[in-house]
């Protein structure tokens, strides 16, 4: 379903500040596949999704999504195919518009626009009945302005407003991590229930080892621009924080120790 | 005096349609688009070129709408493609529209006077309804009705295209575009296009009063449009001051609202004594900033005085508890 291909990405190229973001990242999710990845800061977690979602274009390499190659199709098209759930939860949503407005732009997604009316009564009812799936009471507010529900609210509409269209792909950059404790674990398991029922092809970023566990059948881990572990869906259900710290600390030292080893 | 409030009146019913271009840039596309200056004046200019060519009115407005939206497009063009800063687009447009329309005019003033125009062919037609003596029971008679009418029901009914189009698929979109551009963009929505369509409507509509104005002043001047924006700006927030903006239907009627308004404040400043018609635009400037500064100091003073109820409210409550303590120590 989706593919990466010997992707490469540096920032600022020839310059003092140059730096290598992805190198020759390669990565293949099956339809249905549920991929969690984690990684330190600047590990290219961010410049990956942003690679897939079409908002920066790889220097090398190939992005391929349901056996098309979309590496030149541009952001707003692509996204046609790509649903997202950005970290802030300000970000997803248009706060001056209301909720039915907000959820009638994100039906329109896989289509093109025209001159219909945006939201007409079938598809109010249509909203209502999603709404209803993520239990908090959003349904009875269709008209209420977004900027005015809570950011665990705006970002619960934001994963309804990127899923409830069925996208090839989800992308989750870090969904949960503006949120409180218990926020965070209801966005975490509606993810979990929205993922399964519709059977989306998921890439999520998290910083939370036990969220990256407990969600998705793969997962991979990240340093400096490369893939530096991956775990299977067999594997992954022997994995816990600890064995992946010490995974992260082993491949780490390793590195450290082959940098040095560069110095003397 | 109630001739001169009756003209500021029918004035501001032709002035609203610029005042609604410049809300749906402003406001709903957050766009501080500066072009109205220029395209005000394009609008005019184009009309009164055809209708002294001897095109019918009508189309020769139509064409100015036109004129003015493709203004806009290019305000667009140079704010997505060219990725120039939209006060810089706006205000280059603006300049090079100035010599545009000179151009498009061959001088500098066109009178129409002597032409048909939509406002005589409007009084023409109004006279042969005879509706006029009608309305005489209201105890003033204006030179005609005619205008002021269809003036009225021509901006409602753009304002109502407005807040449907703005409910369709392209205008949720085009309002988010102002909102949240990150958002609209990972809902597959082109924010390049959106924006040049917005400023397109936006500048159609501002032409349009341009053309209407030219031919309701009975001349096209390249002069016209300076400082048009500020007077759009100035209806918009007057109008949401004083009408609200809670909904777009809401808020297209406060523009409408608050363009009438502006004429007739502009039309009372006028009439005192030691003011003269080149202060206008000064007065302009001093109302936007009336209208920006009032609702914050009333809103303000709205807070104190909760705040102070609020705090007699517990001040009272904590004596009244503390009084009931003091009672159950004594009897102990």
């Amino acid at each position: 379903m989706l593919q990466l291909k010997q992707i490469h990405k540096v920032f600022n190229e020839g310059t003092p500040d140059e730096k290598i973001a992805l190198k020759e990242m390669t990565l293949h999710l099956k339809p249905g596949d549920f991929m969690t990845v984690i990684g330190s800061n600047g590990a290219g977690k961010s410049t990956l999704m942003n690679l897939i979602s079409g908002k920066m274009t790889p220097d090398l390499g190939h992005v391929i999504i349901d056996g098309n190659d979309v590496t030149a199709v541009k952001e707003h098209k692509r996204s046609k195919l790509i649903g997202r759930v950005f970290q802030d939860p300000m970000a997803g949503t248009a706060p001056a518009m209301t909720i039915e407005e907000n959820l009638a732009i994100a039906y329109a997604r896989p289509a093109s626009r025209g001159l219909k009316k945006g939201v007409t009564k079938s598809r109010r009812d249509f909203f209502k009945e999603k709404l209803e799936t993520l239990h908090l009471g959003l349904e009875n507010r269709l008209q209420a302005k977004v900027g005015l529900l809570s950011g665990g609210e705006r970002q619960a509409l934001s994963l309804l407003m990127a899923t409830f269209t069925e996208p090839k792909i989800l992308l989750l950059d870090e969904h949960t991590a503006a949120l409180d404790p218990s926020r965070a674990e209801l966005i975490t398991k509606l993810t979990k229930e929205i993922v399964e029922s519709y059977k989306l092809t998921t890439l999520m970023v998290t910083h939370n080892m036990q969220q990256a566990l407990d969600l998705g059948n793969r997962l991979i881990m990240m340093d400096k621009g490369q893939l530096i572990f991956e775990a299977n869906e067999e594997q992954k259900q022997h994995l816990t924080v600890e064995k992946l710290l010490a995974e992260f600390q082993r491949i780490r030292g390793e590195k450290m120790i082959s940098d040095k080893a560069v110095l003397i | 005096m109630p001739t001169a409030l009756f003209g500021s009146i029918e004035a501001g019913f032709i002035y609203a349609l610029m005042a609604l271009g410049v809300y749906l840039s402003f406001r709903i596309l957050d766009f501080p688009d500066l072009t109205v200056d220029g395209s005000f004046v394009t609008g005019g200019a184009v009309a009164a070129v055809l209708i002294v060519g001897g095109t019918d009115p009508f189309l020769a407005t139509i064409a100015a709408l036109f004129s003015g939206f493709a203004a806009g497009c290019v305000t667009g063009l140079l704010h997505t493609k060219g990725k120039i800063n939209p006060l810089l687009s706006g205000i280059l447009m603006m300049i090079a529209l100035y010599s545009i329309n000179l151009r498009i005019m061959g001088k500098a003033n066109v009178p129409l006077l002597a032409e048909e125009t939509i406002i005589t062919k409007l009084t023409a037609f109004w006279k042969s309804l005879g509706l006029d003596e009608m309305l005489s029971f209201l105890g003033f008679v204006p030179k005609t009705w005619g205008i002021l009418i269809f003036m009225l029901i021509l901006s409602f009914a753009v304002k109502l295209i407005i807040d449907r189009f703005l409910k369709t698929e392209i205008g949720l979109a085009i309002r988010a575009t102002g909102n949240n551009e990150t958002m609209i963009r990972s809902f597959s929505a082109d924010t390049d296009i959106l924006k040049i369509i917005g400023l397109g409507i936006s500048n159609g509509l501002v032409a349009l009063s341009g053309a209407l104005v030219a031919q309701y002043n009975g001349f096209s001047d390249v002069g016209m449009g300076i400082g048009m924006i500020v007077i759009g700006l100035a209806s918009v927030i007057i109008g949401e001051a004083i009408f609200g903006a809670k909904t777009i239907v809401r808020a297209t009627f406060a523009v409408i609202g608050g363009a009438v308004l502006y004429r007739i404040i502009v039309t009372l400043a006028l009439r005192v004594e030691f003011l003269e018609t080149g202060d206008m635009k000064l007065i302009t400037a001093f109302i936007v900033v009336c209208a920006l500064i009032v609702p914050k100091i009333i809103e303000k003073q709205r807070e104190k005085q909760r705040k102070k109820r609020r705090l007699a409210n517990f001040s009272q409550k904590a004596y009244e508890s503390g009084e009931q303590l003091a009672a159950v120590k004594t009897d102990s």
